[in-house]
């Protein structure tokens, strides 16, 4: 078998899982894994965005809770105030725009600075927004808020957690398949050119901040759908959506999934909350293993479990 | 002929007590093969990196086809048709030979903020590629990493990276850095074919070199430009001989 046909194989294997996975699920009497796989999905899309920074052009980030942090108090925030407008039409939109927007403004700033230096500046941008929601009484501070209820999207219940994952589901693959398109466009390979030799490429013409920065505005925006699909998964957001540390865990994700890959995202967030999930049930402690997990990734696999299953190069 | 296309007024440059370009002022004339050179540490990359916008000069100005660009940053000039290639090699080393090449014909063919359309399905880019890489002898290289080439192959490179963004001026500082005998002559005889249809500013210390390409020759000792004319006034001006070309008794 061909190459080509085995990751078409696997593909196929894996899509045809996502699709009966619900079904799979109550046949098995495990529906709560129907709201896990949600979850997975959510980090998967979160951890993808994060991706397209650090993997393909090679901006370290540990601020990306910022924009998902941001996207869930949108939707939080529109239900409360607004729930006439709280239908997912409007409010997931918003949060993407929102998150967008604010990615435009703390790149704009961090950009002028590079690697240990960008990291810093990042960090320190989400922990003052953590501050800012923290202090918002209105919304709860630092307990957070609940939201009466989901989203409302028009003929489908997203209150049933079968319907509410073929939603997330479908809006990862659809996120995916743009980010592919994307990551092999003309902007894809300028991007990875500036993550390759940033003065060389200034050297060819290109104004790589401005590249850098729509990469920027593109990945927090999609952060924030992230966000959006978490507050209505969880209905409920807290500033600790925020807190340095799901930053932390989202770069663990991409790292362990394969830094720069398509499947990167999916890859790491899965491996990360299925070992939580299995791990918990043993010791408090888990995060001894998943440390120990990292460190064989790093040392061993260093294009991460997708480069695992990624074609040999010759 | 006589059309200047880059003018440096008055530049300097100090690096902490080194005063490292002292009041440079170069004229490069369109269509002419400009020579620069001078000893180890003179200062000619250093006046390079400020006429490319990756230097910026503590005083003077920098003129570019008729306009002032001291305050434009390397992407502007580089947009404006100022090539340039790294005396240490810069190329992408992750990409291979023709994706770096086709990187650079993307620069000037077009916008580059195109989301959907695959890069690699556009032909006109790989075309483009493959014949700047024949140009410069790499064709048979074009599927290779870059980071795996030669010295001399990352060289060609240096110079059909430069080429393919069609510009106006071509800044090439030691293109023959490194190189062995044979290679160099490739390399000589690639800049000689240049000649004509481009405007060059060449680095180099090789005075074989030198002396067979230029029309005009600067020569820089300790920053300064102590003398610019052509092959026979350089070779002719005592300041030159006592202070650089002395002990050549090639000369
Ligand atoms: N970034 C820098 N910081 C400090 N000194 C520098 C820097 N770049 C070059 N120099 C110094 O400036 C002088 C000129 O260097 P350079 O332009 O590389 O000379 P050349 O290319 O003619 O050999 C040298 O003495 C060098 O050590
Ligand atoms: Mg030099």
């Amino acid at each position: 078998m061909t190459v080509f046909r085995r990751r078409h194989a696997w593909l196929g294997a894996l899509v045809a899982l996502a699709l009966v996975f619900p079904q799979l699920a109550a046949w098995l009497g495990q529906d709560f894994y129907v709201a896990f796989a949600s979850r997975v999905l959510i980090w998967a899309l979160l951890a993808s965005s994060l991706n397209l920074l650090v993997g393909v052009g090679g901006m370290v980030s540990l601020g990306h809770a910022a924009f998902y942090g941001v996207g869930a108090y949108v939707v939080g925030i529109v239900a409360t105030e607004a729930p006439q407008l709280s239908a997912a039409l409007i409010a997931w939109p918003a949060a993407v725009a929102v998150s967008g927007l604010l990615a435009l403004a703390i790149g704009a700033i961090s950009l002028r600075t590079r690697g240990v230096y960008f990291i810093m500046i990042t960090l320190a941008f989400a922990q003052m927004l953590f501050y800012v929601f923290v202090s918002l009484k209105a919304y709860g501070g630092d307990d957070g808020m609940a939201i009466a209820r989901r989203s409302a999207l028009p003929g489908l219940n997203l209150a049933d957690e079968a319907t509410f994952y073929y939603v997330v589901l479908a809006l990862f693959a659809l996120c995916l398949y743009a980010l592919a398109r994307l990551t092999a466009s003309r902007f894809g390979r300028v991007l990875a050119g500036i993550k390759d030799n940033e003065a060389r490429m200034e050297s060819l013409g290109y104004a790589t901040f401005r590249f850098k920065l729509v990469a920027i505005v593109i990945s927090g925006a999609v952060a924030g759908l992230a966000g959006a699909l978490m507050a209505n998964l969880n209905t409920y957001v807290s500033p600790n959506m925020l807190y340095w540390d799901q930053s932390g865990t989202v770069l663990v994700m991409v790292i362990l999934g394969g830094l720069g890959s398509l499947w990167g995202g999916l890859a790491g967030a899965g491996a990360y909350l299925l070992f939580e999930e299995l791990a918990t049930a043993v010791t408090p402690h888990w995060q001894i293993g998943l440390g120990a997990l990292l460190l064989g990734v790093v040392f061993f696999a260093p294009a991460g479990i997708a480069g695992l299953f990624a074609r040999r190069r010759r | 002929m006589n059309e200047i296309l880059l003018e440096t007024r008055g530049l300097a440059k100090r690096f902490g007590g080194l005063l490292a370009t002292d009041a440079v002022s170069l004229t490069i004339r369109r269509g002419e093969c400009h020579a620069l050179i001078g000893p180890n540490g003179a200062g000619k990359t250093t006046l390079v990196g400020q006429l490319a916008g990756t230097l910026a000069p503590d005083a003077g100005s920098v003129l570019f086809a008729g306009r002032d660009v001291t305050a434009y940053a390397a992407h502007k000039r580089a947009a404006l048709g100022l090539a340039r290639s790294f005396q240490i090699t810069s190329v992408l080393a992750g990409f291979s030979v023709e994706e770096n090449v086709a990187l650079a014909v993307q620069a000037v063919s077009g916008s580059s903020f195109r989301f959907w359309r695959r890069v690699a399905a556009e032909e006109e880019l790989s075309t483009r590629a493959l014949a700047v890489l024949r140009s410069v002898g790499l064709e048979r290289a074009g599927g290779r990493r870059a980071g795996e080439l030669s010295h001399g192959e990352h060289r060609q490179l240096e110079l059909a990276l430069a080429l393919a963004t069609r510009p106006q001026l071509l800044l090439l500082d030691e293109p023959m850095a490194g190189m062995g005998l044979e290679e160099s002559q490739t390399m000589v005889e690639l800049i000689a074919g240049l000649k004509g249809s481009h405007t060059l500013l060449l680095v180099e210390h090789d005075m074989d070199a030198v002396f067979r390409l230029a029309d005009r020759i600067s020569v820089l000792v300790a920053g300064r430009i102590i003398a610019s004319g052509t092959g026979d006034e350089i070779r002719a001006n005592p300041e030159v001989r006592s202070a650089y070309l002395g002990e050549e008794d090639a000369l």
